[in-house]
This record gives C-alpha cells, structure tokens and sequence, in this order.
C-alpha cells in the first residue's frame, strides 16, 4: 500500500482501445488545455532551441533553469503571503504580486542560465573540448543542480500556493475557458512573438544569427562570440522564468527538486518536432506537443500513452522531415 | 520576412478569434461543470472525538505473573530509514509502548526487542529477514510494513515458520501464496475497495462516482475492487500514472461526465495535484481516497482544494484512543501516527501468546493461528491464511487542515 517502488505495472485486462465518443466530447477542452500546456512547453523549448543554434549544444541542464525559476516563484509568492488559499486581493494587486513573482522568477532562471554556462561550459570552449565532452557536462551539470536543490529542499514538493480564483471567462463550443489558460497562451504568445522579433531585428540578434550560421566568420566581422552565447543563455533563461510562474499558475505542487525533468524532456522533444535551432519551430513544436499528448490520452484512455502518443508522432515526424518541421537552422532563418 | 508577419497576424486573430467567439456563444448554458454541483453540501458528517474501545481487550501488561527464559525476543523488521521511514517509525514505537508496558507489569518475564531496517525496500528485505530468522532467541515477529516486501520474503518466514503479523501491508494477493506463518492484523485492499464504494454511495450520497486509478499494483488492484462494487454508480474510469502532473485530459472528461464523486486510486504524490486541478476547472463534489493518499502532504499540496477530500483506510485512529494516546506520547514525545495501534495491538497479540507459555517458535505460530480476543483496536480471529474475520475500514475527512476521523465505514 505504501509508496516503495513506485513500479509501473500495465493495466492487465485491456487492450488499446479507441474512445473517439469521448474524444468527442471533450475535443475544445482537450484542445484548450493542450494549448495551455504546449505554451509553457514551447517557452521552454526556446531555451534549447537558441542555446543549440548557436552552440550546437543540447543543454540538458535547462530543465533546472526552469525549476529554479519555480523556487523564485514560490519563494516571493510565500514572502508576499500567498498561501493555500486564493488570495483576498483586488485584481490589481495580484497582477502586482504576479509581476513581482514573474521578475523574481526571470532573475533566478537568467542567473542559473548565466552561471551555467560561465562555471560548466565556457571552460571546455576554451579548452577547445570535444562536442561529447560538452553534452556529458550538460548532463552532470542537471544532476548537480538537481541534487543541491533535493539536499536544500528535501525530497517532497513545497506547499502548493494558490495565485488566483481561476474564473470561468467565456464559452467556446460549449467548453469554459478560464482565465488562467488565456492569460497564459496570451502571455506566451506574445513573449515568443518578441523573441522572435529581437532575434530577427535587433543588432544583437543579427549577432546571434550570425555566431549560429558560421562562428569564425562572424567573430572577423566583429561579433563578440562570447557575449552572443551568453545573450542567448540569458534569453533562454529569461523565458524559462516566464514558462516558470505559468507552469506554478497551473500545477501548483510541482515545485520540487526533479520537477524540471518530465517538462524538459517534453520542451527538448518540442524543439526537435519544430526545428532544433528554429524559433518558430519551438513554438509550432511545443503547442502540437500539448495537443497530441492531449488528444491521445482521451483517445486511447489512459495516460500511460500520452508520451508514448507524443514521442510516436515525433518519431513519425522525423523520419519525413529529419531536421523537423520548419527546418532546423537559427543562422539562416529569415533576415 | 513575409512568414513572421503572417505568424503575427495568425496570433492576433487566433487571440480575437476567441474573444469573439466566446461572446457568441455567451448564451450557451454552461457545459461539463454545471451538472455536478448537486449534492456536495448535503454531506456533512461530524469528526469523531473518542473510538470505543472493546471492553475486555488484551492488554499487554497481562496478570503481571507471565514467566519466560530471559532471552525470548520479539522483533519488528521494516523500514526505519529510507522515504517512507515515517510509517515504519510510527510501528515500531508502538511495538516499542507494548512491550515497554508488558516488562513494567511482568517482573519475571522481560521480553527483549530488536529492530531490523530494511528501508522499506523489497531488494533489501531479504537480508535483516535472514539475519532475523537465523537468530533462535527471536520467536515472532512484527513486520514487515509494506507490500512489496512483504511479498518478497514470506518465503524465508516460511521455510523457519515464524509467525508474522504484518500491521499495515494491504495486498490482497500476500494471503495467496499458501505460507502459514503470514498473518495481516488489519484489513485488505479487497476490503477497503468495497468499503470505498459503499460510503461514497450510502454515507456521501454520490449517484454518479468516477474512478481514476494509477499504474502501481496498488492502484490498479483497489481500482477494481472499488468498480466493481459500486455497480450502476460507476459512470467512468480513467488512468493515470505515477509521476504525472498535468491531468487535464483526464479532468475534462470527469467534468463532462457530470460525476459528484471522484475516487482517486493512487498515492498522494499524484492525487494531491489531481484534487487541486479538479477543483480548479470547477468541480465541487466530493474527492475520496484510499489509505495511500492519507497523509498530511496530501493537504499540503492540494492547498485548499483538500477540503472536499474524504479517506478510507484500514487503520484504526489510534489518537482517538485516551490511554493509549497518553502513554503513546509520553514515551515518544509524539501523538500516535497511522498504524501505531496497529503494531501495539499485534505485539500484544503476541506477547499474551508468551505470556501464556508458548515460548518457541512452533508454539507461538500455533497459539496465533488459535487466537480470538479483542484488542485496543478490534477484534483479532484470523482464517486459516491469515486474513483477519472482522476488520473494519475507517472514513477520514479533511477539518481545518488536519485529516480527522469520521467512523468506520462499509458495514
């Protein structure tokens, strides 16, 4: 009865069925949430899509960018009195709060960032490391991450805080939508709309273009290559802070020392389905993500396929479109 | 140049296609969360403040004129260290209280207790239950706590037949194995599972009642035994996994299924977030979990939405018990957790059996196999494999951020 071995066993006595009466009926719903989830997906994708553009580097420790980002957010949520409870305040004062949770969660996530690629990377790139010895530092540096916070925190999640009374705002198709899923794919959509912009208008993003499509080039055109890859660890950061409170907004419990991993694992998978290296691909990747797992857990009526269901249709993908679906290249997406 | 624009475009009139939308269809009466607003607030039962205890219970003190060898041991086996090490600590103190008790009261018999750790862990069970039976100073044995490993050494109990009480390991499937030497001192998930259904339909007044189970044994097995009794009252099942945190799927389906009680399968871990997602998208009926869900992280992290949460477990609220909780604490500096009655009352199972002169290993089995008397918390008869023949089930809510009793439920 205990929690010991949290071994997965499979259902015994049925097979995969097809539930399309119930997919159905909770299509919009399905699809809403979906939308919700695959947003804070595709913010956090955009921290391994820019990182990989440039650096060729799958940085396996972004997840725990992302998790430290939800202690911020905890942490100044707890401080300004936030509890189990919703809150007794006006609107104003909470989109306050929520501000002040966002800003302190950003730092935190651009910090990590930052911190992350002076102490672990930067020195295997003066040294000239191998591509492999990078991608193992990735990992190790996840874990170490992981296990400081598991030693500060302990193994058990934080009090779950509640932001807001999520209200019930309109009726699509006979589905509620509230206001936390319009906040948040509102929210991100616009986020990933300025990324976007800043990558392909702004100087330093024609820089870091530039570092991605061809580094010794851009460094005789006088780039600085150092400070372009640690602009694009803090952009990913800063997002990852963003998809940070949106990801407490929702799952309130889920600030806990591995908590980044699953949600890693997922946005790293979205910035594949898209495009490595590809800005909007990630958010094409991360909101068909949300969808598909979505679909297919209905579907198929059980959640042990929900990844399964996902990482199928992006094997399905890849073996059409290797390099995703709207291509792979930061450097030679549009000037 | 071209595409970004018209993405731009694309997110700007996906934002106001919705806008729009939603106030066309304004009118629209609401879907999936208004049906189960129905009957929630109806139900309203009161916490317990005392548990009867039976008159003539066993105690562990006995006549005080027991003599035994001064070497007869009992020992407890399960976890003290490791993640659930909180359960183990809650047995053995109790263990600890009885047999505390049964020395102060018997000066001429002083039964030594040694403590094995196996963290809870079946892969590590099998070495201090080695150790433990090798030792011939040890006739019985309480433990071990959990399922798992339980499972994975009842051969070894066995093979030297040892009597063992398990105070807390709910399998239904532990009693299956034909040993002699197992015996559960508290009731099965095959009981709890039924148990379940008829306090959600009778007690909570739930007509339509959605199960959601996880994909752990333990899970899975109450899942089905919960369905099945709750016959015409079931209107949907779903599965989860352990590990998950976005249940969205799952709960639009509940929503639209109208359901006013759901039954989460599982552990905490998952049906915490899960209860707190529910009560977000809108559901006001009743949440009800099983023992595995019965811990105060549940409220912790469901937040707020734990007050329309309700247990069931086959543990007896051993706070609710005066004397016991009194010397519980004075020896502990704690008040009793869930199963501590539960490893008094199987010590003194046991140690009535030494009092009464069955001081080998043989004699001891024999006299457990025989037993039916009252203890603190019930009665104790065991069939011939080790299933209790009255154990009860207890209903649980949640009252001010503490998990209180309410009563035994599915009788």
């Amino acid at each position: 009865m205990i929690p010991t071995i949290l071994t997965a066993v499979p259902a015994a006595n049925d097979w995969i069925t097809l539930d399309f009466v119930a997919l159905g009926q909770n299509f919009w719903s399905a699809t809403f949430d979906g939308l919700t989830f695959g947003s804070i997906y595709a913010l956090v994708a955009l921290g391994y899509t820019l990182v990989y553009g440039v650096l060729n580097l799958i940085n396996f420790a972004h997840s725990e960018v992302f998790i430290m980002g939800c202690y911020a957010v905890f942490f100044t949520l707890s401080f300004l009195g936030f509890g189990p409870s919703a809150p007794n305040l006006g609107v104003g004062q909470i989109v306050l709060n929520l501000l002040l949770a966002l800003i302190a969660a950003i730092v935190a996530s651009a910090l990590t960032a930052f911190l992350l690629e002076r102490l672990a990377y930067r020195p295997l790139r003066k040294r000239n490391a191998p591509r492999l010895v990078f991608l193992i530092t990735a990992i190790g540096a996840s874990f170490t991450i992981q296990y400081l916070i598991f030693v500060w925190r302990g193994p058990v999640p934080e009090q779950a805080l509640t932001m807001f009374q999520t209200k019930p705002i309109f009726n699509v198709f006979g589905t509620i939508i509230y206001s936390d899923q319009i906040l948040i794919v509102t929210a991100a959509v616009i986020m990933m709309v300025i990324t976007e912009r800043f990558i392909s208008k702004s100087r330093t993003g024609r820089g870091i273009r530039a570092v991605a499509q061809d580094p010794d080039t851009a460094t005789l055109m006088g780039v600085n290559k150092e400070k372009i890859i640690i602009t694009t660890f803090v952009i990913g950061g800063v997002l990852a802070g963003a998809a940070a409170l949106f990801y407490v907004m929702k799952i309130p419990s889920g600030v806990v020392y591995n908590g980044g991993f699953i949600l890693g694992i997922k946005a790293f998978a979205a910035a594949v389905l898209g495009g490595i290296g590809n800005v909007r691909g990630a958010l094409l990747g991360g909101l068909l993500l949300g969808l598909i797992g979505n679909y297919g857990q209905i579907l198929l009526g059980n959640s042990q396929w929900t990844d399964v269901v996902a990482f199928l249709v992006l094997v399905l993908v890849l073996l059409f479109r290797p390099e995703g679906i709207l291509g792979s290249s930061l450097g030679r997406s549009k000037a | 140049m071209n595409r970004k624009r018209v993405m731009t475009t694309l997110a700007a009139a996906a934002t106001f296609g919705m806008l729009l939308g939603g106030c066309a269809n304004q009118a629209a009466p609401e879907g999936g969360g208004s049906s189960d607003g129905g009957n929630q607030s109806a139900v309203d039962i009161p916490a317990l403040t005392s548990v009867d205890t039976p008159k003539d219970a066993v105690l562990p003190a006995g006549d005080g004129k027991a003599k035994c060898p001064s070497t007869t041991t009992l020992a407890y086996i399960g976890a003290q260290t490791g993640a659930n090490a909180q359960l183990g600590i809650n047995i053995f103190q109790g263990i600890q209280l009885a047999i505390n008790e049964h020395n102060e009261a018997n000066p001429d018999c002083q039964v030594a207790f040694k403590k094995f750790d196996t963290e809870g862990d079946p892969n590590k069970a099998t070495g201090p239950v080695t150790q433990a039976t090798k030792e011939a100073n040890i006739i019985g044995v309480v433990g071990l706590p959990f399922s798992g490993e339980s499972k994975a050494t009842g051969n070894i109990f066995e093979q030297v037949k040892m009597v063992h009480i398990t105070p807390a390991a709910t399998n239904p499937g532990l009693t299956e194995n034909g040993w002699t030497t197992f015996f559960r001192g508290l009731g099965n998930d095959a009981v709890q599972g039924p148990a379940a259904a008829k306090f959600m339909t009778d007690k909570l007044g739930a007509k339509k009642v959605y199960i959601v189970q996880d994909d752990s044994e333990y899970g899975i097995g109450l899942g089905k035994t919960t369905s099945d009794a709750l016959g015409d009252a079931l209107i949907g099942t779903d599965k989860v996994t352990q590990g998950q945190k976005d249940f969205s799927a799952t709960i639009s389906k509940i929503m639209n299924s109208g359901a006013d009680a759901v039954f989460y399968s599982g552990y905490y871990a998952e049906g915490a977030p899960f209860d707190q997602q529910l009560v977000a998208k809108g559901y006001t009926g009743t949440f009800v979990g099983p023992d595995g869900l019965k811990d105060d992280q549940f409220i912790k992290q469901a937040g707020d939405a734990s007050k329309n949460a309700y247990f069931t477990c086959p543990c007896i609220p051993g706070e609710l018990i005066p004397d016991f909780a009194k010397a519980y604490k004075s020896l502990t500096n704690m008040d009793p957790g869930t199963y501590s009655i539960e490893g008094y009352d199987a010590t003194t199972v046991l140690l009535a059996g030494i009092d009464a002169g069955n001081q080998d290993r043989a004699k001891l089995l024999d006299w457990v196999n025989n037993y039916d008397a009252d203890g603190l918390s019930k009665h104790y008869k065991w069939n011939d494999k080790g299933e209790l023949q009255a154990p009860t089930v207890y209903g649980y809510k949640v009252e001010n951020g503490k998990i209180v009793p309410i009563g035994p439920i599915g009788e």
